[in-house]
């Protein structure tokens, strides 16, 4: 990794540059909430004046930029009592401009989850290949808690990412395509009062954190309280909708649906994102569903989020940037309910330590 | 100006740039595998009750017949262009490269489909996914192949497996279940079985109708019948979930360890990669780390069956 020093002034100049040339995608202010709090999307940009670069968090993840809601898989052509499959894995580079840190760890999972093993998606791995990614830090909104989850900073997977250091960025340059870049542009190499600046705003960031869930351990809480009334007191809650895993940047589950085109000349083969907390999810041939209550659905989420990812590849899926808990209808957060889990373990009647004070 | 230099060159996706691990691949290999199907022509259907046919399928390229390779218990993924696809476990001998034979029950969307196809109709075929039973481990000892239902399908490999390699188990028994007569599958096979292949089978049905001449109950009932030495004897179960809890309690209880226990568990499997999480159960996939697993990983899965 390389750093550099950029001026605001200057960085605004290698935006527009970028921006000028390339695809690129960024956040931009769509609309405001019912509480009046102001609600940001990645969507396309034309100049650097589009991007809200004091953006807070967006309400969708820059995951559908990787995994799109609805992906063609393959077609097939038909003729005569015979057909054709087609397969394109090909895709237009992108940039994306302003992800947050916890955004970028979320997609280095995905790279683990979905390029590694025996069967690594090709799809992905040609979305992921055309994407310039650059991270810019931000100060946590009061809800956000990845610094629990440990991604608050990040070390891999973007091209450049920028810390605001008063009137200059501090560049992390992480590949020799953004280093080329930048070389058309005024930029100089850190001193030492740049870096106690970058110190002293990684700490602030780290500071600022309002929301803290404990997860030490939690994936052997999980497996203890398989059978916890907390499942159910907060599946009464859940009504199914599925919007927790279309905002997660995590989430990738999805349903594989082939249809016919109207002409019946073709079929495709379509790759949609689906919820773990829908209806059907487990649902086999003959009607039998394997998870057919409420509680069954919600806790095979956590479990997935926080148990079954960290027994698979050693670290929890969850990022922590609550977009579920805030997107959720009725107030579902995964903070209160790792904590209630959390409580109902540690205030049991059994047991003969007393409970902490619930925060 | 900054003109073109900076617009990012269309990548090949082979070359590395920031992705700190870039999966160690043979791409065309795996596209092959896995999104690209083996294009099969259906060269016989046979009705094997109101509700289940047997396909036989045949690769057409002689080039993908030859290193289509599966082990007993695996599935593949098969796949009725236009609507959709469906795993299916493989219930045709693996040393048979000529065809595949597929046992359907007529159950859901792609499978209701698949009744109406006729012979001579080409579908594709993706795998083979999953993992197998461990059929040199079993070779010396005892078999118990418990079967209800459809269950009977994915143990048709492991025992035509096990005919083929005959001097290598002692005793086998095959025990098998179904609702009524009707539903008894394979039936034209049982006296192959018997007199050929030296299998002691057991059939039990829960509901007998006129004609029934065997036995009425439910498929723990035939233990009553068959002794076995626990010590040396591998027992594969496949069948409905409730079946499992019944039959491998006993077999526990009988003394047979956990480890010699094998189910092969069902789920609808969207990828067959391990990707879509569809077939999770806990922290494993039924795709890529089952469908056939030892009884002790089952145990330890929650809400397994």
């Amino acid at each position: 990794m390389i750093y550099k020093i950029i001026s605001k002034a200057e960085f605004k100049k290698f935006i527009d540059a970028l921006v000028r040339d390339n695809t690129s995608f960024g956040p931009r202010r769509v609309d405001t909430d019912c509480r009046g709090e102001k609600v940001y999307q990645f969507l396309q940009v034309a100049s650097f004046n589009d991007i809200a670069f004091d953006y807070t968090a967006t309400a969708s993840s820059a995951k559908h930029f990787f995994l799109p809601f609805c992906e063609e898989l393959s077609r097939f052509v038909f003729h005569d009592q015979d057909w054709d499959q087609h397969i394109t894995y090909e895709t237009n580079p992108i940039v994306l401009i302003g992800l947050r840190a916890c955004d970028i760890s979320a997609i280095n999972i995905l790279d683990d989850v979905l390029l590694n093993g025996n069967f690594p998606s090709p799809y992905y791995l040609g979305k992921r290949k055309n994407t310039f990614v650059i991270g810019m830090d931000h100060l946590p909104l009061p809800d956000c808690f990845c610094k629990s989850m440990n991604h608050h900073t990040v070390q891999t997977g973007f091209n450049i990412f920028c810390s605001d250091i008063g009137e200059e960025y501090y560049l992390a340059v992480n590949s020799s395509k953004a280093f080329n870049f930048l070389k058309e542009f005024n930029t100089r190499d850190p001193l030492d009062e740049d870096n106690c600046r970058l110190v002293a705003r990684r700490k602030l960031i780290s500071n600022s954190f309002l929301s803290e869930v404990d997860v030490t351990g939690l994936p052997s809480i999980l497996d203890i309280e398989f059978d916890s009334p907390v499942w159910e007191k907060w599946g009464n809650k859940c009504l199914n909708c599925g919007t927790c895993a279309m905002v997660c940047p995590t989430c990738y589950c999805y349903a594989v649906e082939e249809s016919f085109e109207t002409n019946l000349k073709g079929a495709t083969r379509q790759k949609r994102l689906y919820s773990c907390n829908l209806v059907n999810f487990a649902e086999v041939a003959g009607g039998h569903n394997f998870r057919p209550k409420n509680g069954d659905r919600l806790k095979y989420r956590y479990y997935h989020q926080h148990r079954g990812f960290a027994e698979n590849d050693n670290q929890q899926i969850c990022v922590g940037c609550n977009r579920c808990g805030r997107a959720c209808l009725t107030k579902i957060n995964p903070k209160d309910v790792i904590n209630d889990l959390r409580m109902e373990k540690e205030s049991c009647m059994i047991c003969a330590s007393p409970s902490p004070d619930r925060t | 100006m900054h003109d073109m230099r900076f617009a990012i060159p269309r990548q090949d996706i082979n070359r590395e740039d920031f992705a700190s691990s870039i999966p160690d691949f043979n791409r065309k290999s795996e596209i092959m595998k896995t999104d690209k199907g083996y294009k099969c022509i259906i060269t016989n259907i046979v009705r094997l009750t109101e509700q289940e046919k047997l396909f036989r399928l045949r690769i057409i390229d002689t080039r993908e017949r030859n290193i289509f390779r599966f082990r007993p218990g695996q599935f593949l993924m098969l796949e009725l262009p236009g609507y959709g696809d469906v795993p299916i476990s493989i219930s045709s001998s693996n040393s048979n490269h000529e065809f595949l034979e597929l046992c359907i029950r007529k159950a859901g969307h792609v499978t209701s489909a698949l009744f109406s196809v006729v012979e001579g109709t080409h579908v594709a075929i993706r795998g083979p996914f999953g993992s197998a039973f461990p059929m040199d481990e079993m070779t010396g000892n005892n078999v118990l192949l418990i079967a209800g239902g459809l269950g009977i399908a994915p143990l048709r490999a492991p025992l035509f497996w096990i005919n083929e390699h005959r001097d290598r188990f002692f005793n086998v028994h095959m025990l098998y279940g179904a609702k009524d007569p009707e539903q008894l599958l394979f039936t034209y096979q049982f006296n192959e079985w018997k007199m050929i292949n030296h299998i002691t089978l057991h059939t039990i049905v829960e509901h007998s109708t006129a004609g029934w001449q065997g036995k009425t109950g439910i498929i723990t009932d035939l233990f009553n019948d068959i002794s076995f030495d626990q010590k040396m004897t591998y027992a594969i179960v496949c069948g409905p979930p409730v079946m499992f809890k019944f039959v491998c309690s006993y077999l526990d209880k009988a003394g047979i360890p956990m480890n010699r226990m094998f189910v092969s568990l069902e789920r609808r499997m969207h990828c067959g990669m391990g990707k879509c999480c569809r077939c999770m159960v806990g922290s494993t996939f039924t795709c890529v780390d089952g469908p056939v697993f030892d009884y002790w990983s089952v145990m330890n899965l929650k809400e397994a069956i």
